[in-house]
């Protein structure tokens, strides 16, 4: 059989619908969550159909007023529309989080497959290295590297990425080690095949189906970074649309009782991070037949 | 028990490559950063001169090998340095918050462990009923929700609109902490005491910080003992326990239970992690004095060495409850031997 990561995938896709009906409960957590991911994503693309109010205007209506009428999600302090802040806002988000976990994958994967192949001395210092970073508490190091890059997109993505490269790393490192003993992977270098063919051909192809899995959960947990470093006023200039920031300036109005300030960026947060957790879950139970039993 | 003695000398010795890398990153990602202390403390328009004296007074003009190698020393004598801002040593400003991150993550731990534990056994007990699934969903909701939301949103309901519950600080204002402050933890100073009025005023701040971070995590840990409890729910032993007519709650509480608390046990030491990001959020939330904010304000103020400070209090924390877990599991697990 020829192994590509093109036909892989291909076989993730297969078994992703011909096992649909065979997972109830599980299936119908990956179909909402995608349903949640693709209805943001939607929203994202084409925000003008969502809203008539540009997000910066600060004439959009009366200031502080509570959602109802034609404000849906009502004004903040500055006039300005809470719902097209919202729409817009989703933007960068995505941008972030999604660019995040590639970066971060990109990284780790290659690391991994690097370390776990070569082993010896490589190894053993990239181990060592990535379990440390692994242990830390990861917003702390994001915090840190946010307040390194100073704000802006591209500073707030890369200090977010940071933090998930061990992850791909241990996981690829793991499986490289143990597909590296497998039969086939023995087979081919008898025949002759060159490391890199091994590295690429062999054992890649087996190791980025299970990170498919990690890379979701892994958006979903960036979802939730971004937004705390721009919640702590770390990582954008106050210029970009973002929920983060919008929640930490809805914060200064939760005494007087403005609830709506706070309320929708903070649930969109959520509803974006469990989409992509509920399409993770959901692929985690139809890519490893083990977890049925549970 | 001497296998464990040098099992335990090995992991302490292993953890100092751990401290050493994350401080070399952090000491790195500070010069790295700009600004610096001098510029934040006298501000932006303090004569060049001024500038350059203060520098050279606080070693910031030398190459940065020789600061790390300088630092390094520094702390391998158990000295943190002290603060480039405040006149202010490191030890002393974390000391002063430390005990407040631990009384709020110790609370929420509580609170976690109670919840998910229960929740989690209970969900195994039912599976596939109506009640796990509910249980389930809880978990991967909670779970997705930040910990700075849901804890704006408590501070919303309880604080705001009913009104029962202080959204800020660790004790009212009329409770002068400095009148039982020993420990710096105010349940057990105020215990020590015996001033119970000042305990309930502490309680009450405690309560809704400590339900958010509680909250948060129970996710995981509802999902973990579900999973465990599942594995041990199938075993032999489990079954000879139904056959001799045990009752089922106790089959399922007592003797279940009990041995899937073993890997739950081990995964707390890996959610300290968790633990100790979620309380930094939870403390910018609640104005709570504790290392986060310390955190956050000296990385504003570019003070190097109480950031650094911090970092190593953090790791070592991590270190050492993962530490203090493998030791707890190799002492109740007899299977266990290293």
């Amino acid at each position: 059989m020829n192994y590509s990561p093109a036909s892989a995938l291909a076989r993730v896709f297969s078994s992703f619908t011909s096992m649909g009906k065979k997972y109830g409960v599980e299936w119908w957590i990956l179909v909402a969550g995608a349903a949640i991911v693709l209805g943001i994503v939607f929203m994202a693309a084409f925000p003008d159909i969502f809203t008539p109010f540009n997000p910066y205007d600060q004439a959009a209506g009366p200031q502080l007023a509570p959602p109802g009428g034609a404000h849906l999600m009502g004004t903040d302090n500055l006039r300005r529309d809470v719902w097209a802040r919202i729409v817009f806002g989703s933007q960068t988000i995505l941008r972030v989080s999604v660019l995040a976990a590639i970066i971060s994958s990109m990284i780790g994967i290659s690391m991994g497959l690097l370390s776990g192949f070569s082993g010896g001395i490589l190894d053993r210092i990239l181990s060592l290295i990535m379990d440390s970073v692994y242990v830390f508490p990861g917003l702390i190091l994001a915090i840190a590297f946010a307040a390194m890059f100073g704000p802006g997109v591209i500073n707030i993505t890369l200090a977010v990425s940071v933090i998930y490269i061990p992850t791909y790393f241990r996981l690829v490192r793991g499986q490289t080690l143990s597909i590296k003993q497998e039969l086939y992977v023995e087979a081919a270098r008898a025949i002759g095949a060159s490391s890199t063919t091994i590295l690429w051909e062999y054992i890649f192809p087996n190791v980025i189906a299970t990170t498919v899995v990690v890379f979701t959960l892994n958006v979903a947990d960036a979802i939730m970074i971004e937004a705390a470093l721009t919640y702590l006023g770390l990582g954008l200039p106050p210029s970009v649309v973002d929920w983060g920031m919008d929640l930490a300036m809805g914060k200064k109005f939760l005494p007087s009782g403005q609830w709506w300030l706070i309320t929708f960026p903070g649930l969109m947060i959520s509803l974006l991070a469990l989409g992509f957790t509920m399409l993770g879950e959901g692929l985690a139970e139809i890519l490893n037949p083990r977890l049925l039993e549970r | 028990m001497r296998h464990l003695a040098k099992y335990i000398i090995t992991r302490i010795l292993l953890t100092i490559p751990m401290v050493l890398i994350l401080l070399s990153i952090v000491f790195l990602v500070l010069r790295i950063m700009p600004g610096d202390p001098v510029s934040s403390m006298l501000g932006g328009h303090a004569p060049e001169k001024v500038i350059e004296q203060k520098k050279q007074e606080l070693g910031l003009n030398e190459p940065m090998a020789v600061q790390y190698v300088s630092y390094l020393w520094q702390v391998a004598h158990l000295d943190l340095g002290e603060s480039m801002v405040f006149k202010q040593r490191v030890t002393t400003a974390i000391a002063d918050k430390l005990p407040a991150t631990i009384e709020l993550t110790a609370c929420g731990m509580i609170i976690t462990l109670i919840l998910g534990v229960f929740l989690g056994a209970y969900a195994a007990d039912r599976r596939r009923q109506v009640q796990d699934s509910m249980i389930r969903l809880y978990g991967i909701v909670i779970y997705c929700i930040p910990v700075y939301w849901l804890g704006l949103m408590l501070q919303l309901i309880f604080g705001i609109w009913l009104d029962v519950l202080p959204i800020a600080g660790r004790t009212g204002p009329r409770v002068f902490a400095s009148t039982f402050e020993q420990t710096g933890f105010y349940l057990i100073d105020t215990l020590l005491i015996r001033d119970f009025a000042a305990m309930k005023d502490v309680m009450i701040h405690l309560t809704l910080p400590a339900f958010t971070l509680g909250l948060t995590l129970s996710g995981i840990f509802i999902r973990l003992t579900r999973a465990n409890m599942l594995d041990v729910l199938k075993s032999d032993y489990i079954v000879a326990a139904e056959a001799r007519g045990i009752r089922h709650r106790r089959i399922v509480y007592r003797h279940a239970l009990k041995n899937a608390f073993i890997p739950i046990l081990t995964m707390m030491g890996l959610q300290v992690a968790l633990l100790m990001a979620g309380a930094i959020l939870t403390e910018t939330t609640f104005s709570w004095p504790g290392m986060g904010r310390l955190l956050l304000e000296r990385i504003y103020l570019r003070d190097y060495p109480t950031i650094q400070g911090v970092i190593i209090v953090f790791a070592l924390i991590v270190a050492g409850v993962s530490l203090v877990v493998d030791i707890i599991y190799a002492m109740i697990d007899p299977r266990i031997r290293y």
